[in-house]
């Protein structure tokens, strides 16, 4: 995974609430069997009309938010499927971060091991953060992991909350595999004692 | 005396390998579930590293999401859905995973087969990369859906990382009226909960209209926790589990399943065990159900009218509403029985099992499927449709003029050739009515299989109770 860094950019607004991840990602893209390549179907029933050609009123096929790197986005964000498709098609396409009042549980998970940061506020301060969004390409925002802030154009500093597991890894560009398989003993020992314990689990092999 | 805890704290508590400062706990899980579509890059991710599978013994492999539900003799036609399940079966061999190939009769959507072949057992956990995999919570099982990374992960480690759940409880009391189905309950808990209602929480499901259930409604209900937001379902195990479980093929046996019984007795919620939220609801005030919006938590009784924007208080939620009435075509104030439907699906690991195609079955005994309506009766497993035509539900439904198909997951997600043209509209028994789910342009409506059914029969939206005695 690669390292999260500070970065500036521009931030593009999706305010629409319950954007669900058949519409960041449509079943029909998820017959790859690689996990690059994702970023030009990203939002593809949005962003396209079925000739192929873009829908010129999506965010991200105007000028100013072709390259956004944010994007600032209504509650329950990427709420349904468990596809991991969405946070590979969100970063094929650029984006480093998303910021909203709530995500959906397994998209936030999904989106953290692919080097993402998902960035929860209250209400208001999301409200603002939109309003910086809706300014165009002009109007970039700083984001910061390692302060925990966020920089708006008007040079004024948000403070925001991660789970010091999820930050330590982002920054380190750590993958939660390695350092599990660090603590293999103690899955040795569990399994030890779960043998005894529960002798009844069953066995996928053939019956 | 100890805290009394609740079904999810003590499956947790009995699964955590380790904790760390913070609270993080590393969770060993009993049984994982793959699929082809979101193994693929969790194998090639193995095969980077040089790592194995820590547990083939406790992992199980089907296809289901690609695979036609025609004639299966050809092969599957679309290339990349072809590579998909042929990457499937090359993983399961390079890495010794137990599999259910596409012609075995046990073949099937992951979560009906689980239960189906008493895999899935009171306590364990249990994930796959697929986000109705909370269906297992149908038996007491803390089961989660994850994604790729996820997958890979528990393939190395067996085990996940996750900080515990809140607990909420939704206690549904009293006796359904007549027609009035599990996927009728559930969709009135999302609709008053709403999609994001159980974010940050497990729910488990209690009260006696839960209890009532049968195995295959509890794995309805359960099945569409996500849909809630939540992170899993749950329902407390007792003798109606026991019993569905006794003699599946690999269910425990002679002193083990006794031992495993008195373990799993031990299960259920303490009484005074403490849920962070809670929620109660009368089943008595439940009617046939259906959804006319773009989110599952876009449900009405049957018998209601069209809403309108400005019926609800949020304004975000005033314009996803006016986007969903667009997108679905659909005028506010009209009756949702004058909805007219082009396509029927029953199906899905919603309710895809024998249940399902008995209720769809009893409304079409005897009658005709309306004029130019496609209609799609996909089994959720082999054993499902063989078991269903040994009824003779199959000739009855095929009769009505139904299509009787092979098992998969079919028209509720559109990844194989079973879709809705762009603009066609469905009454379907899945579990989602996002824009395009069931095909780019396609409209959704989540029904019950009896309801479904009728809707076929009819050519639109109907109230199932007019064809009930």
């Amino acid at each position: 995974m690669e390292k999260f860094e500070t970065f500036t950019g521009v931030a593009a607004p999706m305010p629409a609430q319950n954007i669900d991840t058949d519409k960041v990602i449509p079943a029909r893209f998820l017959k790859t069997i690689q996990r690059k390549g994702l970023g030009k179907n990203l939002f593809n029933d949005m962003r396209y009309n079925t000739d192929g050609s873009e829908k010129e009123d999506f965010i991200l096929n105007q000028p100013a938010y072709r390259n956004s790197e944010v994007l600032v986005v209504g509650d329950n964000f990427g709420c349904g499927s468990s596809r991991e498709h969405a946070p590979w098609a969100l970063s094929g396409f650029g984006v480093k971060c998303l910021i909203g009042t709530d995500f959906a549980d397994i998209f936030f998970n999904n989106s953290s091991k692919n080097g993402m940061l998902l960035i929860k506020l209250p209400q208001d301060i999301v409200d603002e953060l939109m309003e910086d969004a809706s300014l165009g390409a002009n109007a970039r925002l700083t984001v910061d992991l390692e302060n925990q802030t966020i920089t708006r154009p008007n040079g004024e500093v948000v403070k925001f909350d991660v789970d010091p597991h999820k930050k330590h890894c982002l920054i380190n560009g750590l993958d939660d595999i390695g350092l599990t398989m660090a603590n293999k003993k103690d899955i040795d020992g569990f399994e030890g004692k779960d043998d005894m314990s529960r002798p009844w689990m069953p066995s996928t092999a053939a019956k | 005396m100890a805290t009394p805890r609740t079904l999810f704290d003590k499956i947790w508590a009995d699964h955590v390998v380790r904790t760390e400062e913070d609270g993080t706990a590393l969770i060993y899980i009993d049984l994982h579930l793959a699929h082809e579509v979101t193994s693929p890059q969790a194998f090639a991710g193995l095969r980077e590293t040089g790592r194995k599978l820590r547990r083939p013994d406790r992992t199980i492999a089907v296809a289901d999401h690609n695979i036609p539900t025609t004639d299966r003799s050809k092969g599957i036609e679309d290339p990349e859905s072809r590579l998909q399940v042929e990457t499937l079966e090359k993983n399961v061999k390079e890495f010794g995973v137990p599999y259910y190939a596409v012609d075995d009769i046990r073949q099937g959507i992951v979560h009906i087969i689980g239960p189906e072949q008493g895999l899935t057992q009171p306590g364990m956990t249990l994930v796959c990369g697929d986000s109705h995999t909370s269906t297992h919570g149908a038996f007491g099982a803390l089961a989660f859906g994850i994604g790729t990374s996820e997958v890979e992960h528990v393939f190395a480690t067996q085990t996940i990382v996750q900080k515990p759940a809140k607990n909420m409880r939704v206690t549904v009391n009293g006796v359904p009226p007549m027609g009035t189905t599990a996927k009728d309950l559930v969709l009135a808990i999302i609709g008053q909960i709403g999609t994001a209602g159980g974010t940050g929480h497990v729910i488990e499901f209690a009260g006696d209209a839960i209890k009532n259930l049968s195995m295959e409604g509890r794995m309805t209900v359960c099945n569409m926790s996500i849909e809630a937001g939540a992170r899993a379902g749950m329902i407390a195990p007792d003798e109606k589990t026991f019993e569905y479980l006794m003699g599946r093929p690999h269910s425990p046996k002679g002193g083990a399943w006794e031992q495993a019984v008195a373990y799993w007795k031990t299960l259920p919620s303490d009484e005074d065990a403490v849920y962070d939220t809670e929620v109660t609801m009368d089943a008595a005030e439940i009617v046939p159900y259906v959804t006319w919006g773009t989110s599952p938590q876009d449900a009405l009784p049957i018998t209601a009218t069209v809403p309108r924007p400005e019926d609800f208080e949020d304004e975000g939620r005033q314009n996803g509403v006016a986007r969903s009435l667009e997108y679905m075509g659909l005028d506010s104030g009209m009756d949702i029985q004058d909805i007219k439907v082009d396509t029927v699906f029953i199906g899905s690991c919603t309710n895809g099992r024998l249940e399902d195609i008995r209720a769809a079955a009893e409304v079409a005994k005897g009658r005709k499927v309306a004029d130019g309506l496609r209609a799609l009766v996909v089994p959720g497993s082999g054993l499902v449709k063989e078991a269903a035509e040994a009824e003779g539900l199959d000739v009855i439904l095929k009769e009505a003029g139904f299509e009787w198909r092979e098992p998969g997951c079919s028209m509720c997600l559109a990844m194989n050739a079973d879709k809705l043209a762009p603009g066609e509209r469905s009454a379907s028994t899945s579990n989602r009515n996002f824009e395009g789910r069931q095909g780019p342009g396609g409209r959704t409506h989540l029904v019950s299989p009896a309801m479904a059914a009728a809707a076929a029969i009819k050519g639109h939206l109907a109230d199932v109770r007019e064809f009930l005695s």
